[in-house]
Parts: structure tokens; sequence; C-alpha cells
């Protein structure tokens, strides 16, 4: 028997600025799954893990959790399925006016109520499970962007999300501080998180993602395992786009 | 030359107090203002259409039309015909707040709009509410870029203050006047009201410089 | 007690009228030899070496650290303890000047010094003079920097010309005071003053944002 799965996105459209984004997306998310977002820029993959955090609300189709369905007109649920949902951005968004550990521990105390020593008590260990005890005490601008990517992760971690989406998350690093945050991410899938990652970094999608989701002008042309979707010869779309992106290299 | 120094020396104690009357003109606008300015910015950037329209009338309306017939609009005219029976320092403390609740909101806008946008939406993706996420996120860091345009809004109502002597407020300007048309020493009285004047501009732009400090980020603000 | 529309039309709104000729005969003048002196006493601030610099400077802070209506006092009621004697019309637009000089000055530094010092070592090596590479690299920069502040400046000289009231100079305000203390209705006297300030200031800032759209630059001042 198949169980259900933990997160579904169901016929989900999206218009901006007059244009179809997203043209009837469909997905289903089991628990412990990590899936890979690729495709061309302006393809839609942003837009679509914002409305999967119902950061933008889709103009039809509607997203469930855990079977089920979330209304974003109401405040409380909303509020409610966003705490549930970790994401991850490309340009971090950290709070410029808070520290390291405050930025993890803010949302625990205005969301969650908690006192502010029992959240940065847990915003410590989160810290910690990046690697960044030590620099609890800093602020955004004395940090690196790996730094700064590593708190974005541990910030969104404290909220016990069952889901986390990732957009792009080493795209504004500098090289040679990419690994370090693959690891933080690679550390989570291991862990069993539930993820979805908009990400060029196809070497690292091959070997932790279950399944790969090709996007397009606002629709997932291309979905399966990467070994099938990336075998030579295969004739996909994602492999012709992988071997542009590897000749651009 | 003798019978100036005289009119100075005796002049002086009555001018001066009424630094203290000039300080609760310009504090009270000062708090006024920001009690105005800060909603007035939240409608203009995050609020619904209709409330931002009304926010901005309310701002073109306070900016377009000069102190000094506000001053004489609400005070001889507004208050009484709503059945407000106002003192004049009263009247000059309102006045010069929603006046200056106008220019601050500007202030305030401008800081929330040179915030990254990104930090609002993680605010949300976190689970908080579109309040709390203003509250907890955008107006501490706007607060803080916002200090350099207050302290040239100091500045500004304290100068603007001096007007309220036509309403016969007792501050500074209007016992200048009261003095200077009795002794006929305008000049040498005029001018130590204006380096009281500028004293106390210097007081306070010095104080607002050192609360800057006092709350700066490391590494930050340097953006802005 | 006149009804209401012969009240408006044949008294308040030809006072007003009256008032607005003297307003705008006080802002015109004082708005051009301002931005003039302004012009002088920011460059000497940043060209003008230490005792210009300095002096100039000082003059910049004495004029923006006291209120107008002091300066418009001094002139007004001052002056004659030393023998001279204004008329208020002359006090307005001598101390109107003066005070925005001082406020221009202080757009005309920030233009000027925002002009990159590699401009002016890139428009020399290209063989530029000096005079030259003031005139079409470091001025047309400098204006741009400028012009929202000095802009705004002005605005703000169309609001305060309503000063020269108070040393009896009946521009538009002091019709205003005149027609409203004869008949009581301030608050409907005041309110058409208003309005007719807010037209003036309406139609400058949307005068003021065409010339800035004109003057645009792709990327240049978001910096
Ligand atoms: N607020 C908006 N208004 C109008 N159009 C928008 C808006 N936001 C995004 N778009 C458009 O939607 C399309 C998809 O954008 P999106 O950011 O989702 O693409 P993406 O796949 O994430 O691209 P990238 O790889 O560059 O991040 C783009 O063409 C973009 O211009
Ligand atoms: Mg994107």
């Amino acid at each position: 028997m198949k169980t259900a799965p933990l997160m579904r996105v169901v016929g989900i459209s999206k218009r901006l600025g007059g244009r179809v984004i997203l043209d009837s997306i469909h997905l289903d998310l089991f628990k412990g799954q990590t899936k890979v977002l690729i495709g061309p820029s302006g393809g839609g993959k942003s837009t679509l893990l914002q409305c999967m955090n119902l950061l933008l609300t889709p103009d039809s189709g509607f997203i469930e959790l855990e079977g089920r369905t979330i209304d974003p007109r109401n405040k409380r649920e909303l509020y409610a399925f966003r705490q549930q949902v970790g994401m991850i951005f490309q340009d971090f968004n950290l709070f410029d006016h808070l520290t390291a550990l405050d930025n993890v521990a803010i949302a625990l105390r205005k969301v969650r109520g908690w006192s502010r020593r029992e959240a940065e008590a847990r915003a410590m260990e989160e810290l910690a499970r990046v690697g960044l005890a030590d620099k609890a005490r800093l602020y955004p601008a004395e940090l690196s962007g790996g730094q700064k990517q590593r708190v974005s992760i541990a910030r969104a971690l404290a909220m016990d999300p069952k889901v986390m989406l990732l957009d792009e998350p080493t795209s504004a690093l500098d090289p040679e501080l990419v690994t370090e945050v693959l690891a933080v991410i690679r550390a989570l899938a291991q862990a069993g998180m539930t993820m979805v990652m908009a990400t060029h970094q196809m070497g690292f999608a091959r070997a932790l993602a279950d399944e790969v989701l090709f996007m397009e002008a606002g629709r997932i042309i291309e979905q399966d395992s990467p070994t099938a979707l990336l075998a030579p010869g295969s004739g996909t779309r994602t492999l012709d786009f992988c071997s542009q992106l590897a000749e651009g290299l | 030359m003798q019978e100036m120094l005289t009119v100075l020396w005796e002049a002086a104690p009555f001018i001066v107090q009424g630094a203290g009357v000039t300080a609760v003109a310009v504090v009270g606008a000062m708090f006024l203002g920001l009690a105005i300015g800060v909603p007035v910015a939240v409608a203009q950037t995050y609020g619904p259409a209709i409330l931002g329209r009304i926010a901005s009338v309310y701002v073109w309306f306070f900016r377009g039309i000069p102190i000094l017939v506000l001053l004489f609009l609400f005070y001889f005219g507004l208050f009484s015909w709503i059945g407000l029976n106002l003192s004049a320092l009263a009247a000059t403390v309102l006045v010069l707040g929603m006046t200056s609740g106008a220019y601050q909101s500007q202030i305030f806008r401008g800081a929330i709009l040179a915030l990254p946008q990104g930090q609002f939406k993680a605010a949300l993706a976190l689970g908080m509410s579109e309040s709390q996420a203003v509250r907890a996120i955008i107006l501490p860091q706007a607060l803080r870029l916002s200090i350099p345009g207050w302290s040239n809004e100091y500045s500004i109502l304290l100068k603007d203050s001096a007007l309220a002597f036509v309403l016969g407020t007792s501050e500074i300007m209007a016992r200048t006047h009261f003095v200077a048309t009795r002794t006929y020493q305008h000049l040498p009285l005029y001018a130590m009201a204006a380096v009281l004047y500028f004293l106390l501009t210097w007081a306070g732009v010095s104080g607002l410089r050192w609360l800057e400090r006092r709350v700066r980020i490391k590494g930050y603000g340097e953006v802005a | 007690m006149m009804n209401e529309w012969d009240f408006f039309l044949h008294r308040l709104v030809p006072a007003l009228n009256q008032g607005l000729v003297i307003t705008i005969s006080l802002i015109v003048p004082s708005a051009l030899l301002g931005l003039l002196g302004g012009v002088v006493v920011g460059s000497l601030r940043v060209y003008g070496g230490p005792l210009w610099g300095r002096l100039a400077s000082a003059y910049a802070a004495v004029f923006r650290g006291t209120p107008l209506v002091i300066q418009l006092f001094m002139l007004y009621f001052g002056l004659p303890n030393l023998g001279i004697t204004l008329s208020p019309y002359a006090a307005a637009v001598i101390g109107f000047t003066l005070c925005s000089a001082a406020y221009h000055s202080e757009y005309v530094r920030g233009g000027l010094r925002a002009v990159r010092r590699g401009q002016l070592l890139a428009a020399q090596a290209l063989g530029f003079s000096t005079w030259k590479s003031l005139v079409w690299i470091v001025i047309p920069q400098a204006v741009r920097k400028a012009l929202p502040g000095c802009g705004n400046e002005i605005i703000y000289l169309i609001k305060y010309s309503s000063l020269a009231y108070v040393v009896t100079c009946f521009e538009l305000t002091g019709q205003a005071k005149i027609v409203a203390s004869e008949s009581f209705r301030f608050s409907e006297v005041f309110l058409v003053a208003g309005m007719y300030y807010l037209a003036m200031v309406t139609v400058a800032s949307k005068a003021l944002q065409w010339i800035e759209r004109r003057l645009a630059i792709p990327g240049f001042g978001t910096l």
C-alpha cells in the first residue's frame, strides 16, 4: 500500500503582469523525498516555490498539507501553514537589524510565543547544527554569504518545518562558499527532511534528488529520477539543458 | 551701548525661559508627528489602496500649505469650529505635530522602501502575520534609518516653532518680540534669540547623532 | 452680512488674487537670486580654499540654524537701529534670498562633491582644460545631483513666502488675515488661502518632476 503524500500541489495556475507564469502545475511530495526543480531562467521555479508556501496566492488550484486543503483567505490557517513549510531564498533575506541568534529566535518568540530564553536556547542548537555556534552574536553584515545562507537555513529549521523549499540556495554565493551550504543541505536530506529545491547544481541534484522536475514556460515538462532523465542518449529536454549548462561552465 | 547691554542683561532671563515653552512645542510636535507619521507611512506602503489614498491626501494637504496659514486656519478657525477651545501652546503643538506627521511619514516611507523587500517575505515565510512582520522586522530597521531624517525634522520644527508667536504662544520669539517693541533694541535682542535657536539646533542635532550611534548595527546602514 | 457668494466672489477672491500677485513677485526674484547665491556659496564651500570655504560654511550654518522669521525681523525691525531702513518688500526679498542661498548651497555642495574624482581625472587625461572639464563634465553631473534638493528648496520658498506678512508685506497670507479678521470667517478664508498655496506647490512639484525626468540618465544617481 502506498502512503498518502505529505504535501500536494493540485492544478496551480498563476498569472503575473498579465502573463501566465504557472500553468496548471501538479506535484505530489512524499515524506522524506527530495525533489529538484531545474529549468531555464524565467521558467517559473521561484513562482512555484512561492506559491507552495502561499507567499503568492495561486489564481486557481490549491495546496494540501497532510490531506488538509489550505484556505489562503483564512489568515490563521495561512500563518500556521507557513510555519510548517520552511523557505530558503536565493539572497538569504536575513533580518539586517538582528544578530544571527536573533534571526533564528525571532519567529519562535513572536510567532510561537516562546520566552526569550527558550527561543535562544533552541536557536543556539540550530546554529550549532549548521556549524555557526561561534557566530551567534554577529550581525548579517558581518557574515560571509555562505554563513548568511546557513543562518537562514537554521532560521527555517527552528520552526520544525515538515517541508523545506529552497530557491537556488547557492546561486548568490561565490564558488568557494557553495560547498559549505551544500554540505548542510545534504545532511538535511540524509536526516530525512522533505524538500523541494530549485538549483543549477546538477552534480549535487543528481546525487541527492529522488526526482528531477524540469520546468519550462510555467509547466513541468519532464519528471523522473535523475538517472533516467540524465542517461546518455535518453534524448530528454533535461539532458539537453544540462549539457548546455555544463558547456557554459 | 550701555543702554543696549542693560536691556540685554535684563531681558535675557525672560527670553531664555521661553526656551522651555519652545522645547515643549518642539518635543510635543515631534512625538505627535511620529505617532501620525508611522501609521501614515505604513498605510502608504503596506495598506489597502483606499487607506493609502487617504494617507496621500493628508500628506499633500499638510505639506502644501504654509505653517503660518495652518496656524491661523486651525487656531482661529477649525478648532473652535469643532468646539475645541485650546490654549495657544496646545494649538501650536497640534498644528506643528500634524504637519510634522506629514513630513515624518515621508521619511519613514523612504526608509521602508529602502529596505530589501525580501525580508518582509522571509518573515511571512516563517509564519508571521503581516502586522507582526511590519512591527518586528520592518519598523525597527526603518526607524533606525530614519534618524538622520528625524534630526533634520527637529531643526525644521524648532525654526517653525518661532512662528507660534503669531498666536501669542510665549516661546522665545514671542518674548523677544515683546521686549523689542518696548525697548527698541530690536537688532541685539533678535541676535540674542538667534544665538539661542542656534544653540538649541546644535544641542538637538548632537543628541540625535548620539542616539544614532547608540542604536547603530555593525556594518549596517551604509547601504542606505 | 454679505451672503456667501457675494463674500467669496466680491470680497475674498479679489483680495486673495491681489495678494497672490505680491506673493509671486516675492517668490520669483527670491528664487532666482537665492539659487544664484547658493551656487556661489556652494562652490566656495567646495573649491574656495580654507578661508573662503570656512566663511561660506559659517554663512550657511548661521542662516540654516536660525528661524527665517528672526532673520526677517532683524532686517526689517533691526536694521533701523543702525540707521538702515528697508521697505517691507525689500526686507522680505533680501531675507528670502539670503536664507535660500544658504539652503541651496548645501545641495550645490553635495552635487559637486558627488562628482567622483575619477571623472575629472579622465577628462584631464583626454586633454580637457580645467574650465572645460568643469563645464562639460562636472556641472552636468552636479546639476542632476543637486536638482531634487534645490527644487524642493524652491517649493519651501513658496510656502515660506507667507512670512512676508509678519514684516507687514501684505501678500496672500496677509490679505487672508485682513479679510478673515473683518469677516470672522477664519475657517473658510484660510482654507481658500491654503488652496492657493496648495495649487502653487502642486504645480511647482509637477514641474520639478518633469524636469527631473527630462534630465534623467539611466543608472545615474541611483547609487
Ligand atoms: N511580480 C511579477 N510580475 C510580473 N511578472 C513576474 C513577477 N514575478 C515574476 N514574474 C515573471 O515570471 C516569470 C517566472 O519567474 P520566476 O522567477 O518564477 O522564474 P525562475 O524559473 O525562478 O527563474 P530564475 O532561474 O531566473 O530564478 C519570469 O518571466 C518573470 O519575469
Ligand atoms: Mg528564480
